[in-house]
């Protein structure tokens, strides 16, 4: 199962299997992450489930929709160049090590 | 003409909008899940789930299971819609997709952190008068006097309608989600009912009666841009209307109901309020305020082995989904601190419900309010439901509170 490496917002290492096909947010949530929220259940409509994406990933991503893009206007911590929701985040094999980084706060 | 069902599917009799069922869903829900991941009811000879995995998956195949042919048991590319469809309930992308993007800024994050301090002091306000009536030793209604008129002054003073005639919004509302199942008596005794109104609330789509800077103007304003026709603006400010109102009244009846009748997670609330948020969600999946909704399959398709063919309408019960066992540990109890985070309350994937940060601002601050004054609140007498074809709706909660 590919892993996830998420760094949180105080410098915790926390390592996350992913089955293929389901959200990072989606697995977080699931495995207790406290650092994301994803409070609309998937639905890119409510900007708590930001994370930062390591740079070698981020091309590996599908371009950020125009829905998705509007919600990262609207998360708490800054939006940076690598910010993505999490719930967009779809896992497949090519992701396998996907490190991110959480940020401070969600809501 | 009588459809055969397919062969190998499970086959119920149940009547989903039967006043029985209605009046209490969860052993017909129970019956549904466990009789298949896809059952076919024969008396409306639809398809059907009441399984998480099923719901979601169906909700977030937007392309197979279609909204434009009505999201009722009404198939509109074979009838004519009972109202001009909805320009972002009943449509499909691209269509959708255009004015999906404009209620989604105008009821963004963003804007909620904007409305915060108003709809935090009408609801002080409220529950200080509340306070004060339960205190002198009156018994309160939990419907008539905090989930109605909450959202009725909190969402259409930030539409920027009128303080007049706004409880013709309630018939609407209670209009509308009747019409997504049969032409049975109950919507036809809702619809004897807002005739009177119906005037009402088309008038108060137009520009003229919306306050600038409102929800509502910002929807013309995005047709000055071109986002949109002038003539679908009104059509799109009635979408405020028909969804804002009766939704977030049941979800807010049912969070007091649940709370009421669960002193201890009451207390848990009481000693932590910063579990509002996560209490309202979790009153949501254990009493889901829209309890179904219905999509079309625009080809033939597959749902969990079962063939679905194309044209077939296919009803999905959220609030079956949400008392799924497959999905949730303890489904049938009613606990705070759960965080259901994907439940399916406000629907899922791109017809998700659009003004879900609002109805959780309403509801974290109803709840909060409600925490901060009261050490406890219990049910004074019997409550009366109103009974709707798609809503899980009280018509009264009679309440005895006591002032911490």
């Amino acid at each position: 199962m590919p892993r996830v490496n998420i760094t949180t917002a105080h410098g915790e290492q926390l390592a996350l299997e992913v089955p293929v096909g389901m959200s990072l947010m989606q697995a977080a949530v699931t495995a207790g992450v406290s650092g994301i929220v994803g409070e609309c259940g998937g639905s890119a409509m409510c900007a708590t489930c930001h994370v930062y994406v390591d740079e070698i990933f981020a091309a590996r991503l599908p371009a950020v929709s125009a829905v998705e893009s509007e919600m990262l206007t609207c998360t708490v911590a800054e939006r940076l160049a690598n910010s993505r929701l999490s719930c967009q985040i779809k896992m497949t094999a090519d992701l396998d090590g996907l490190a991110v980084l959480l940020p401070d706060q969600q809501q | 003409m009588t459809i055969t069902p397919p062969t190998d599917l499970p086959v119920l009799e149940i009547d989903p909008f039967s006043l029985e069922f209605l009046a209490d869903p969860y052993p017909d829900h129970e019956r549904l899940r466990e009789a298949g991941a896809v059952v076919w009811l024969s008396k409306y000879e639809i398809y059907a789930t009441a399984r998480h995995e099923q719901v979601r998956a169906v909700l977030n195949d937007h392309a197979t299971y279609i909204s434009s042919a009505g999201v009722g048991l009404a198939n509109f590319n074979k009838e004519t819609p009972f109202r001009p469809k909805s320009l972002i309930l009943e449509a499909d992308p691209p269509a959708h997709t255009k004015a999906r993007a404009i209620l989604a800024r105008i009821l963004s994050p963003k804007v909620v952190i904007q409305i915060r301090e108003d709809f935090s002091k009408v609801a002080d306000d409220l529950l200080d008068a509340l306070a004060d009536r339960a205190a002198s030793g009156h018994t309160v209604d939990g419907i008539k006097e905090i989930a109605e008129p909450y959202p009725l002054k909190v969402f259409p003073d930030a539409v920027g309608l009128d303080a007049e005639g706004r409880e013709n919004l309630l018939l609407y509302g209670d209009m509308i989600f009747n019409a997504f199942g049969p032409r049975n008596e109950l919507f036809l005794n809702a619809a004897q009912r807002v005739k009177p109104v119906t005037s009402w609330i088309m008038d108060h789509c137009h520009r003229a009666m919306l306050r600038p800077g409102g929800f509502g103007d910002l929807i013309f304003q995005a047709a000055d841009a071109g986002e949109i026709t002038q003539d679908e603006a009104p059509m799109l400010v009635r979408s405020f209307l028909s969804a804002g109102i009766d939704t977030t009244v049941n979800a807010l009846g049912n969070a007091v109901l649940c709370l009421a009748q669960h002193p201890d997670e009451f207390a848990k609330l009481r000693a932590n309020p910063a579990l509002a948020r996560p209490a309202f969600e979790e009153a949501l999946r254990f009493e889901s305020a829209v309890q179904t909704f219905f999509r079309t399959a625009s080809r033939n398709a597959d749902l969990a082995g079962i063939a679905i063919p194309e044209g077939s309408k296919v009803l999905t019960f959220l609030a079956g989904a949400n008392r799924d066992p497959r999905q949730w540990p303890e489904p049938a109890r009613f606990n705070i601190e759960r965080k259901p985070t994907g439940h399916m309350a406000f629907g899922s994937g791109i017809h998700g419900c659009v003004g879900q940060v609002v109805a959780r601002l309403e509801g974290e601050l109803i709840l909060t309010g409600l925490a901060k004054r009261f050490k406890s609140m219990e049910i004074a007498a019997a409550p009366s439901r109103r009974l709707n074809n798609s809503l899980r709706a009280l018509a009264s909660l009679p309440l005895r509170l006591t002032v911490a």
